[in-house]
């Protein structure tokens, strides 16, 4: 490694870094520092510029693609580096983890060999003792030889174990500088938790510097010493994380912040109300692939023994770590997946009787998916869209009454009637979960599901949605069911929470005595794992959002 | 990058077109009759009277290029048919019935189906009905049959898995009712782009089933009979063995170019299998 | 792996079992009795009952199928009806040309197709990508006996330097594989096109994969990236190709052993279809198919050795 300059000039400065692209800025003008042993939050909502900012830094950034500026690390510019000289430096100056841990990783390598490989790139170190060093690093980050051999594949690990080894790969060399892009987005929140910990040492034992890119305020809030905030590939405002918490200078800063801690209004819950979704002692096995052909099959139990009441008004939350159960029983519920034992009653009839599902019953019941891409035929228009669920009816409505009810859900929803004649392309992701809300209430029904529905949406967004749910529950008395791996969400939206373990319900309470008082162990364990806003002054809750 | 797509499409079509309009032309005209033999003009270098030359009976090359242009195509054009008509529902209801027995037995089966070339399905058929070119339709449809179903499966299955699928599951929609209503539109653009491939290979199997005697007999003139006939005087009349290969180049080269520029043009993530 | 390796081997044993159904059912429908078609039309009926005896033809179908499947076994397809001689020994001499044929281009189309696709998708849209994947556009086009026509044409009656045909036997491997070469190219080309198309996508597929970005980000160079991560990953598919690609190598042989006048399995079986000798078609028609499954099997192993997921998995 060259000499180091001292450590009061900064490891990494981009000053004035441009990128364009057939004429479209991607990044304007950004200027960042961070210094050595610093964890510098870079943060904003998706195409913002975050992660294009990370690329240029590293040099790959896509395509023909270039940055124009000045981009320093430890003095030495980067930007007049070629190709080869670049790849001196990424691995070695520069480490970098990614979002997604399941593909980040080669599939058909060990770990020990991907790891070895960063080493065996950029020194004269042999097979051995790269392998030993591997090793080491590998320990360093949490999976110990004696449990995780270098010879492991990474399908053998979890999504957090996997991210450990994107981590050891990345500071293997011990870099100056360690990007890392999102890289608990994709983990469970207590995961999350492990792995944000052990970045932050690895900054103060290791010495790096850290470059972090992160959509959630609440993680920026417990890890970055400073933060930058970006809008459409410009930093609209940056400083220490406590100050500029304190001072919020930019409107857009203040609309984020006033976004994540979002409380939705709702509707004060019905007293003493009917019974209308019942859950009753069910369970839901799998069949598991089996190893002999021929044998019996064994089975998995992905939900076990699992019972509970909504009463007619009521929200409930559903929530619990991804594998938890909550899919495979919000399938069972909707009538999806016929369940091995128990049963599941809306309003008494039972949602699936000898063997089919009920419609009448499914009337009464519709649901929101997470995925506003994905959730819609794109070779439909929106008006042929949202009445799917008319199917469910005994007597079609006729044209006339069929337009009108389009109209209404799409006003309902706060889109204009008009957009019944656009194909789903033409509309954003926070308009598309509209467009689902609206599919789901256009036959009137009881209850709506509502499966992880605002996880893929940008905060701001997602503050929108969270509001449109509570008016409806109050225009329509409606009765939500609202499955989600985020904890604050949950408690936003609903009057009780129900919390998921390995295919049970380990505890069941109104949500604020749940989120102020867990029983259950397991609870608080989420409840400490979640990474926290800091308290945010009375002044800036209403901030326009 | 568009324009170079484009231009494939249109070469394409155009090479394409260009055979199947001779294959339409030679059932109103042709320059001379192909049956009535002529041995006083055998093995004429192509010219100007015989553009293309004649063969060893002094029959017009052209005009048996023309009329077996229409036996290549009509045979390829079928087999792809039988491929569609009975692969695409198979895949469509395997992956609707996605690890159940139904998809198993239809999985099953389509692997039994690969393991027979089309050149051993003719060879089959051959043996126990007497060759003809009912058998190339025959042994060249059996074989697509699975390369749709496999294809349309694995399209359908990650379609399954979309949420917009689940929604109309519960909205009580029918697992035949949504492969029809929501599965079968969205791989059309698939089936059109692998239907194209699958018409150029037919091409190709019907000229090789032809050539070995298993595909149309004398006297319908066919592409793969003509390079039969002209083996043995490939050192004295070459262009007897070179205008029909190339003719089935031609026509393959069109209809793989034209499969790519539609690929392109409808959907650029399209994969097609081609073996 | 082991169990693995188990499941596999299930389904070859079935995949076997139903194909040699398939064939015996199919042969079985045949119309005539080969008997009275070996004899004539002016045959006694005795004659013909003897003849039908000395066949085999006079048991339950049931057990005439197992016979024959488990003659199969130990190598004894029966008798030809037309030569009179064991099919085995027939087969034998000419699965010895077929085979090595079919190999030999398998051998070389993947020789050509995995540095070539290996190329053009290093240099993704530069002129020499636009110049292999023109080619291959071409090649995929010509049909595999016209194009041996044509090397006979160029190689042996222009320039001599091979014979236009013919077999001399495995006596002098040198000589033998001399008269296969040829023969190999012709095959392989067009198969070696398909083939460096499907390496080239399968390649460029590989370099969307979040796994080339991270070793983009260890520090390898792009190209160092594809040979080191891209290429092992890129196998999984080409594999499958390659495992298609065999049973039409085999059946092309049998097209091309046409060309250059090779006694192998494509001459018996022609000539056995004219002569009715359906026993031979039988025995050929399943010798291919067992070919193909076997070399799909293998395949199959292959894949477990290229993918760690599969040898845990299943």
């Amino acid at each position: 490694m060259t000499g180091s300059a001292s450590s009061a000039t900064p490891m990494l400065i981009l000053d004035g870094v441009n990128v364009a692209f057939f004429g479209k800025t991607i990044l304007k003008d950004v200027s960042l520092t961070l210094r050595r042993k610093e964890i510098l939050a870079l943060t904003g909502e998706s195409g913002s510029g975050k992660s294009m900012t990370a690329l240029a830094v590293m040099g790959l950034l896509p395509g023909r693609m270039r940055a124009t500026g000045t981009l320093r690390l430890d003095g030495a510019d980067l930007l007049s580096r070629t190709e080869a000289q670049m790849c001196r430096i990424r691995g070695n100056d520069i480490g970098m983890v990614f979002q997604e841990p399941m593909t980040a990783l080669n599939p058909v390598q060990t770990i020990g060999d991907q790891v070895a490989e960063t080493i065996l790139i950029h020194s004269a170190a042999n097979r051995r003792a790269a392998r030993s060093r591997a090793a080491e690093v590998l320990a360093r980050v949490g999976l110990p030889q004696d449990r995780f051999p270098l010879g492991r594949y990474p399908h053998e690990l979890s999504g957090g174990q996997r991210q450990r080894v994107v981590i050891a790969m990345a500071i293997a060399l011990r870099p100056k500088l360690l990007i890392a892009d999102e890289p608990t987005t994709a983990l469970d929140v207590t995961t999350q938790a492990q792995i944000l910990d052990l970045l932050k040492s690895l900054v103060r034992e290791e010495g790096m510097a850290l470059l972090m890119i992160t959509h959630d305020l609440a993680v920026v809030s417990d890890m970055a010493d400073r933060i930058a905030v970006m809008q459409n590939g410009q930093v609209v405002e940056t400083g220490p994380t406590r100050q500029l918490f304190a001072r919020m200078e930019h409107p857009y800063t203040r609309q984020l912040f006033a976004a994540s801690g979002h409380r939705a209004s709702l509707p004060p819950q019905p007293s003493a109300a009917r019974p209308l979704l019942e859950v009753h002692s069910v369970s839901r096995d799998y069949p598991l692939p089996r190893h002999i052909p021929f044998a019996p099959r064994q089975t998995f139990r992905a939900v076990d023994n699992v019972s509970f009441t909504l009463r007619a008004g009521e929200r409930i939350g559903l929530v619990g770590e991804s594998g938890c159960g909550k899919s495979t029983l919000t399938r069972a519920i909707l009538g999806l997946e016929p369940v091995q034992e128990g049963q599941i009653a809306l309003d008494g009839a039972p949602v699936f009787s000898h063997g089919r599902p009920n419609p009448e019953v499914r009337r009464k019941m519709q649901v929101v998916f997470q995925d506003p891409y994905g959730s819609f035929n794109p070779r439909h228009r929106v008006g042929k869209l949202i009445t799917e669920p008319f199917h469910l009816l005994e007597k079609q409505p006729g044209a006339a009454e069929r337009k009108d009810r389009i109209a209404q859900a799409l006003s309902a929803v706060g889109l204009s009637p008009d957009d019944a004649d656009k194909y789903i392309h033409a509309f954003s992701g926070g308009q598309r979960q509209r467009l689902a809300i609206a599919r789901a209430l256009i036959i009137r029904p009881e209850l709506i599901i509502f499966d992880e529905a605002v996880s893929a949406l940008d905060v701001r967004v997602r503050a929108q949605i969270l509001d449109l749910m509570a008016d409806l529950s109050r225009q329509y008395r409606l009765s939500y069911l609202f499955i989600s791996h985020d904890l604050s969400v949950v408690r936003t939206i609903t009057d009780r929470v129900l919390v998921m373990r390995q295919g049970k319900i380990v505890e069941d309470g109104p949500t604020g005595q749940v989120y102020t008082k867990p029983q259950h162990p397991y609870t608080r364990q989420l409840l400490d794992a979640a990474p926290r806003l800091p308290d945010i002054p009375p002044e800036m809750r209403h901030a326009p959002a | 990058m568009t324009l170079w797509y484009s231009r494939n499409l249109l070469l394409g079509a155009t090479l394409s077109l260009f055979f199947v309009a001779l294959a339409l032309i030679s059932f109103v005209w042709t320059p001379f009759d192909v049956e009535s033999l002529n041995i006083g003009a055998k093995l004429k270098p192509p010219g100007a009277s015989y553009w293309l030359g004649t063969d060893h009976f002094g029959r017009d090359v052209f005009s048996m290029i023309m009329v077996g242009a229409r036996t290549s195509i009509a045979v390829a054009l079928v087999a792809v048919g039988i491929g569609m008509g009975v692969g695409v529902p198979l895949g469509l209801t395997a992956a609707a019935r996605k690890g159940g027995w139904l998809d198993e037995v239809i999985m099953r089966g389509n692997d039994l189906i690969f393991a027979f070339p089309s050149l051993v399905i003719a060879i089959l058929i051959t043996a126990i009905a007497g060759p003809g070119a009912i058998n190339a339709i025959i042994a060249i449809g059996i074989f697509n049959i699975p390369v749709f179903a496999r294809l349309t499966r694995g399209a359908a299955l990650s379609l399954w898995e979309r949420e917009f699928i689940l929604a109309a599951r519960v909205c009580g929609k029918s697992r035949t009712r949504i492969s029809v209503e929501h599965i079968l539109p969205n791989v059309t653009n698939l089936l059109i782009v692998q239907g194209t491939i699958q018409f150029s290979l037919g091409i190709l199997a019907e000229a090789g089933l032809s050539y070995v005697g298993l595909g149309a007999q004398p006297p319908t003139p066919s592409w793969g009979r003509m390079l039969a006939e002209a083996q043995t005087m490939v050192s004295f009349a070459p262009h007897l063995a070179l205008v029909p290969g190339l003719a089935i180049v031609l026509t393959v080269l069109g209809l793989n170019l034209m499969g790519d520029g539609l690929r392109d043009a409808l959907d650029p993530r399209i994969r097609v299998t081609r073996t | 792996m082991l169990t693995y390796l188990l499941k596999r081997l299930t389904s070859l044993v079935i995949s076997l079992l139903v194909a040699s159904l398939v064939i015996f059912l199919v042969v079985e429908v045949a119309p005539g009795d080969p008997a009275s078609f070996m004899l004539g039309l002016n045959a006694q009926p005795d004659t013909v009952a003897a003849l039908r005896t000395e066949l085999g033809l006079d048991v339950p179908r049931y057990a005439r199928y197992f016979a024959w499947l488990s003659g199969m076994i130990s190598g004894d397809f029966g008798m030809s009806y037309t030569y009179r001689t064991p099919v085995a020994q027939m087969i034998a001499d000419r699965f010895w040309v077929s085979m090595p044929l079919s190999l030999m281009a398998l051998a070389l189309s993947t020789l050509i197709a995995f540095p070539a696709g290996l190329f053009a998708a290093a240099r993704r849209g530069s002129a020499g990508d636009m110049g292999v994947m023109g080619t291959t556009q071409l090649g995929v086009a010509i049909p595999n006996f016209w194009f041996a026509m044509m090397l006979v044409l160029v190689f042996a009656i222009n320039l001599r330097w091979f014979s236009a045909g013919g077999f001399p036997g495995w006596d002098d491997p040198l000589l033998a594989l001399k008269a296969l070469t040829l023969p190999a190219i012709a095959l392989a080309l067009p198969q070696a096109a398909i083939l460096t198309r499907v390496m080239r996508s399968a390649l460029l597929d590989i370099l969307g994969e979040d796994f080339m970005r991270t070793a983009r980000a260890k520090g390898l160079s792009a190209r160092q990236a594809i040979w080191r991560h891209g290429l092992r990953n890129a196998l999984i598919p080409v594999l499958t190709i390659i495992g298609l690609q065999f049973s039409f190598l085999l059946a092309g042989a049998i097209i091309i052993e046409q060309v250059f006048f090779l006694p192998g399995l494509g001459r018996l079986v022609f000539q056995a279809i004219t002569q009715r000798d359906l026993i031979v078609v039988e025995s050929v028609v399943m010798l291919l198919v067992f070919a193909v499954i076997v070399v799909n099997f293998a395949v199959d192993l292959t894949y477990a050795a290229v993918d760690p997921r599969l040898r845990a998995r299943t």
